[in-house]
């Protein structure tokens, strides 16, 4: 079922350690009940295209939210911010899991939801999307696309990423969708399957699918990356698995 | 960021973006996905001041060539100015010496 009548609107909700943070926000019409996504953006920031997938999950009837990962790094063009960030280093993971479980507290106090919320993050955003998942227990379905440094070598921990993402699959919470291209760098074929080998290890319920043809940020249509056949399957797969876990 | 290919390093200088320059505190290099060239992977080169807003930014993203062309000429330059750079000490330090002989002369 689709909704093409939402509202969408920008609002406030206190992030990490009370700061607060903008938050986009698309809600189908109608009672409900709906299911809810967090959406956990990547490097190029708050950017148009995840305003756009927001409203595309109220499309498909998921009260959707988008955080502002980045609000305490400046206000702008999302990628002079998403710049910004990438020279300081990045966010800290830390900060990232609190302003997420900010917009997932909102989300479960919304009349209207069915009580399930999902993630859904791409690139950086689906590799927090995934260590939000193992770090809290509140989301009831995690969409991971092509999350690059899950698999992390000591050499890339630091303060601000001081564990691995992949070292806390004993702790994933919930049911794991993965999707990723066989000719990405980041994350490699050969680390995706470390990271299927330890959800594996972990009897984590997941379903991982692999595309031949594609690499990095197959959803992306402003981007070269783009690969229509991929995607549409990928978008497929996507709500196939939210509908199943997000379910009442 | 997906990639973990990322320097960043003081830079002492200047940047211009649209008719306003701005100095700078930061250079950032990296290798990553592009956001504007059409092309998939890119090194960015990022001119940024982290005391401004976002906006303080002289960005670029260069096909791994174009890069390696750009390294190129840069090391040229550099050798060539720190040629400049020590034939100037070394007038200056010449300089010197011929005004202290001038003044023991003098004297």
């Amino acid at each position: 079922m689709t909704y093409r009548g939402m509202t969408v609107e920008e609002i406030k909700i206190n992030g990490d350690k009370g700061t607060p943070i903008s938050a986009y926000v698309a809600r189908p019409s109608g009672p409900g009940p709906f299911p809810g996504v967090v959406l956990v953006h990547h490097l190029p920031a708050w950017s148009e295209w995840y305003c756009e997938q927001t409203r595309k999950f109220a499309h498909h009837g998921y009260i959707a939210i988008c955080a502002n990962l980045y609000e305490r790094n400046g206000q702008g063009n999302p990628d002079d911010v998403g710049a910004k960030v990438r020279a300081e280093g990045g966010v800290p993971d830390a900060q990232v899991i609190g302003d997420t479980e900010a917009a997932v507290k909102w989300m479960r106090a919304q009349p209207g939801l069915n009580g399930k919320v999902g993630l859904f993050g791409s690139c950086s955003g689906g590799r927090h999307a995934f260590l939000y998942a193992c770090n809290k227990k509140d989301v009831d379905a995690c969409v991971e696309l092509w999350g690059g440094r899950v698999v992390m070598g000591k050499e890339e921990l630091n303060a601000k990423t001081p564990v691995s993402p992949i070292e806390l699959t004993k702790d994933l919470s919930c049911p794991l969708l993965g999707i990723f291209g066989n000719e990405d760098r980041a994350p490699s074929p050969e680390q995706v399957n470390q990271h299927e080998a330890e959800l594996k290890k972990h009897g984590k319920a997941h379903e991982f699918y692999r595309y031949d043809g594609a690499g990095h940020g197959i959803f992306y249509y402003h981007r070269p990356l783009y690969r229509v056949e991929q995607a549409l399957d990928g978008w497929n797969k996507v709500f196939a698995f939210l509908g199943k876990h997000l379910a009442k | 960021m997906c990639t973990s290919i990322v320097e960043i390093v003081a830079a002492e200088g200047m940047a211009k973006r649209e008719d306003e320059w701005f100095p700078l505190t930061h250079a950032v290099v990296a290798y990553d996905h592009a956001r504007h060239a059409v092309l998939a992977d890119v090194i960015t080169l990022d001119f940024i001041n982290q005391e401004l807003p976002p906006g303080a930014r002289a960005g670029v993203e260069l096909t791994l060539e174009t890069a390696k062309a750009l390294h190129a000429a840069l090391a040229k330059a550099i050798a060539e100015a720190e040629v400049e750079e020590a034939e100037r000490a070394e007038g200056i330090a010449q300089a010197r010496r011929a005004a202290k002989v001038v003044k023991l002369a003098a004297a």
